[in-house]
This record gives C-alpha cells, sequence and structure tokens, in this order.
C-alpha cells in the first residue's frame, strides 16, 4: 500500500456532505446538447450521476468525454436540455471540483495553490495554508512546498492539481485524463488519492484512454461515441459483456474511428 | 567628441560636487514621475485587468482607443491640461497651472493609456491560461481580477516601467503645464532643454547622463524590491 493511502484520512478528503451538509447530487442531464456555432459537439444526452461511485467516461478521441464533463461541471454552455442539481445551481459550483487534463498552474508556490480554493471561499490565509501545507506533505508534495508550481515535473503537478480539487471536499470530483502521459509510479500515487477520495465519498467522473486503469477503478462505465453515450453500464458488466460492436472494438484495442 | 566627453565629466562633476541645484532638479524630477506613475498605474493596471476578463458591447473599441492613446502627443496633453488649468479654463479656479501638481497630472494622463494597455495584453495571456480554473473554483469577477493582477505582477511590473521610462524622459507636457519655472517646476528634462537651447550642450549632455543613470537606479531599485529575478519568486 503506497503511503498516500496510510496518511489521508477521512476526515480530510470527505466531502462536506458527508459531514451532515446535504449533496448536491444526484445530477441529471435531461436531453442535453452542446452546440458550437452550428455544430453539434455532443447529445442528446439523459442520465443520471448518482450519490456513490467511480464513473469513467471512454471512448475514442473526439467522442465528446471532455465535452461531457466540462457540461456536467458547468464550463462548457448547454444548448439544448436541461443539467440539474438536487440544490439550487448558485450551491453547487462551490461543491463540486475538476482536474483538467492539462494541469493549470497558478504562477505561486505548490502551498500556495492549494490553499487558494480555500482563501477564495473566505478561510484566512494563514489557516489555508496551514491546511494546504498539510495536504501538500500528505500526498508526497511536502519537498517541494515552497517552490513555484509551473516549475514541478508532470506527476507533481497532477498532485497538486488534485490536492487543490479536493482540499474543499466536495461532492462530486470530475477528472478529465489526469494520468495522460504520466509514468506508472506518478499514476499509481493518483490512483490511490483518488480511491482514498472514493472510500470518503466523494463521487468521482473521470475521462480516461487507459483500459486498464478503468478496469482498476472503475464501478461503472459511461462509453462514449459520435458525441453520445453508446452504452452505460456497471464496470463488470461493461468489460465482459460490451453491448455495441463500438464498445466491444474499443475494449479489445482496435480502433475506433 | 569633445562635447560628448566634456559631458561624461560635467555629469561626473555634478554629482560628486553634491551639486545642490542638480539634486534639487533630481528629487523633483522623481516626485513628479513618481507620483504619476503610482496614479497611473492604480488606474491603468485593474483598467487593464478589467478589459482583458469582461466582455462588453464596445469592448474592441475601447482596447482600440487605449492602444492608440498610447502614442499620445506630450505636446498636445500638455496644451489641453493648460487649458483647463489656465485662469479662463473650466478648472482654473484650482489654482494648479505651473505647479508640480499639473505636472503629475500631464504625466498620468500620458502614461496611463501605456499602462493600461501593456497591462491588457500581458493579463489577456493569463487570462487564457486561467480562465477555466478560475470558473471552476467559482472566482468572483473581483477575485479573478486580483488573481490575475498578483500572478502577472512581472509583466505588471514591466508595463509600470514601461510608464516610469516614457514619464521620467518626458519634456514637451511639462515644460507648457509647468512653465520650468527654477527652484519651483524645474525637472531634468525641461532644465536639458533649457541648457540645450542656450548653448550649453555639454551641461545639457551631463544632465542627460544623470538623467539616463537616475532611471537606471529606479529601474534596479524596483526589480530590487520587487525580487523578479529570483527564482525561487513568483
Amino acid at each position: 500500500m503506497s503511503s498516500i493511502l496510510e496518511a489521508l484520512t477521512a476526515d480530510e478528503v470527505a466531502p462536506v456532505a458527508e459531514a451532515g451538509g446535504e449533496s448536491i447530487l444526484p445530477l441529471r442531464l435531461e436531453g442535453v446538447v452542446a452546440r458550437i456555432r452550428g455544430k453539434t459537439l455532443i447529445g442528446p444526452i439523459d442520465l443520471t450521476i448518482g450519490h456513490h461511485g467511480l464513473t469513467i467516461v471512454m471512448g475514442p478521441n473526439g467522442s465528446g468525454k471532455t465535452t461531457l464533463l466540462r457540461l456536467m461541471h458547468g464550463l462548457q454552455r448547454v444548448s439544448k436540455g436541461r443539467v440539474s442539481w438536487s440544490l439550487p445551481e448558485a450551491a453547487v459550483r462551490a461543491r463540486q471540483a475538476y482536474v483538467f487534463q492539462t494541469p493549470i498552474m497558478m504562477r505561486r508556490s505548490v502551498v500556495d495553490c492549494i490553499a487558494y480554493p480555500l482563501i477564495l471561499h473566505g478561510v484566512a490565509k494563514p489557516e489555508a495554508r496551514a491546511r494546504a501545507a498539510d495536504w501538500a506533505r500528505r500526498i508526497g508534495l511536502g519537498h517541494v512546498l515552497n517552490q513555484p508550481a509551473p516549475v514541478l515535473s508532470g506527476g507533481e503537478k497532477q498532485k497538486l492539481a488534485l490536492a487543490r480539487a479536493l482540499i474543499r471536499r466536495p461532492d462530486i470530483l470530475f477528472l478529465d485524463e489526469p494520468c495522460a502521459n504520466l509514468d506508472g509510479s506518478a499514476m499509481r500515487d493518483i490512483e490511490s488519492i483518488l480511491m482514498q477520495a472514493r472510500q470518503a465519498g466523494t463521487r468521482i467522473v473521470m475521462a480516461t484512454h487507459d483500459m486498464g486503469q478503468a478496469r482498476r477503478l472503475a464501478s461503472d462505465v459511461l462509453f462514449m461515441y459520435g458525441g453520445k453515450v453508446h452504452e452505460a453500464a456497471p464496470a463488470a458488466a461493461f468489460f465482459n459483456k460490451p453491448q455495441t460492436m463500438e464498445a466491444q472494438a474499443f475494449i479489445k484495442g482496435d480502433i475506433v474511428e | 567628441m569633445d562635447s560628448i566627453s566634456q559631458g561624461l565629466f560635467q555629469a561626473f562633476r555634478l554629482v560628486l560636487t553634491l551639486d545642490p541645484d542638480l539634486y534639487r532638479i533630481m528629487a523633483l524630477s522623481l516626485r513628479v514621475t513618481l507620483t504619476a506613475v503610482v496614479i497611473a498605474a492604480a488606474i491603468g493596471l485593474p483598467l487593464g485587468a478589467w478589459l482583458a476578463v469582461n466582455r462588453f458591447r464596445y469592448r474592441r473599441l475601447t482596447i482600440a482607443v487605449l492602444n492608440a492613446f498610447m502614442g499620445l502627443p506630450p505636446v498636445v496633453v500638455g496644451l489641453f491640461i493648460y487649458m483647463l488649468l489656465s485662469r479662463s479654463g473650466p478648472l482654473g479656479v484650482l489654482g494648479l497651472l505651473f505647479t508640480p501638481t499639473a505636472m503629475i497630472i500631464a504625466q498620468a494622463i500620458l502614461i496611463t493609456p501605456l499602462i493600461a494597455s501593456i497591462a491588457h495584453q500581458a493579463i489577456r495571456d493569463l487570462w487564457a491560461e486561467y480562465h477555466d480554473l478560475l470558473i471552476s473554483l467559482n472566482a468572483t469577477r473581483v477575485q479573478r481580477i486580483k488573481a490575475l493582477l498578483w500572478d502577472g505582477r512581472r509583466a505588471l511590473l514591466t508595463a509600470t516601467l514601461a510608464g516610469f521610462g516614457r514619464a521620467i524622459g518626458e519634456v514637451g507636457a511639462i515644460m507648457i503645464v509647468g512653465g520650468n519655472i527654477e527652484y519651483s517646476t524645474r525637472v531634468m528634462t525641461t532644465a536639458i532643454a533649457l541648457e540645450t537651447s542656450k548653448g550649453n550642450l555639454a551641461f545639457a549632455l551631463g544632465l542627460g547622463i544623470v538623467l539616463i543613470g537616475l532611471a537606471v537606479l529606479v529601474n534596479l531599485g524596483i526589480h530590487w524590491l520587487g525580487r523578479t529575478e529570483r527564482a525561487s519568486n513568483w
């Protein structure tokens, strides 16, 4: 077991909802379509993201994985249909987090980057920095605490992004291929943090191309193809008995266009 | 060549003999310019950031006008302010004409568009980089602008120093609104212009060399204070 799994306690990563607050989940998409300049990117999509689990979004390049995640998180405008949470719109943004495929590093020290979401939401700077430093140490960034974030390695940047996303204990965490271009060790660390967060109750929705990672982490799978959810199934069912030809080919490693 | 070597000699002599007149006009130059830079930065930096972050109907036109104003002719600005502050002008009652305050106003007007425009371009690039993150973190508009100003501070320091560079070397506007009055509104550039017109080329060149040295010192001082070239600082 990695040191990360040993270090993080449930209290530190459990979403606010687990501590007695009302959850923003389930998330419902009803007939959702995203268009840009008349071109349909994805949709129509109907799906529900429930309270628990880790959903893996898979599919070939251009199938709409990133657009779906951005749309659920509110970064992509909905052209048609409805995205709804169990709480009013104003309350939900602060209770979700997003990790980008290419981590966005603010031009600050590692500790200040991790502390930033707390400061944004009114936590006093000394307390936010102390909590961020603690987080950084526990996920293996203690040795680079005061280094500028942009000079970190790819794996360290992604850990930082994950710490920044989780420090406010979101109800739901979206990740867009967080382990793309990472080596095995960095990927294991990231997966450890994700498993810890999931066990503590954070709902996770993650896009990945990595079949091995999908098999290790997924509780259920959304298979995207041609801008639509082509197949949605529990992980075991999807990997053992995919219903569509495209999903079968994708799992076999054939080229799916 | 003689004039140049004499100019260098004059520059050293002025500095080393602690010439009181020189130090008086140096002090006034710095006071006027630094005050103008502080005012222009206080307006121009948030304005640049605001323009980068906000979308509104005449945004492109506003940016185009701002960019055009980077090249405002100092003499025209000086004349405009002269007309505003002259006894018969709308602000004549304030009695500011031929005072350092009038010179500060003129310089601030000249360099605000320069600082705002450079700041806008720097912040626009940073905003493109930070956009998704700040939206995702639910940062308010003010929080976004604060983050961009703080994280873009190196580029903004450059914008501010560009404003300082333009202001410290400016002569047309402050000559008109300040009047180049000895012991009152004479600064380095107006003194150089005066000495040149009197034919004291070596002395004028000496003043010029001192002025350049002053500008370099201020730039170095600001970089040192801002710790901009240290790898561990951002």
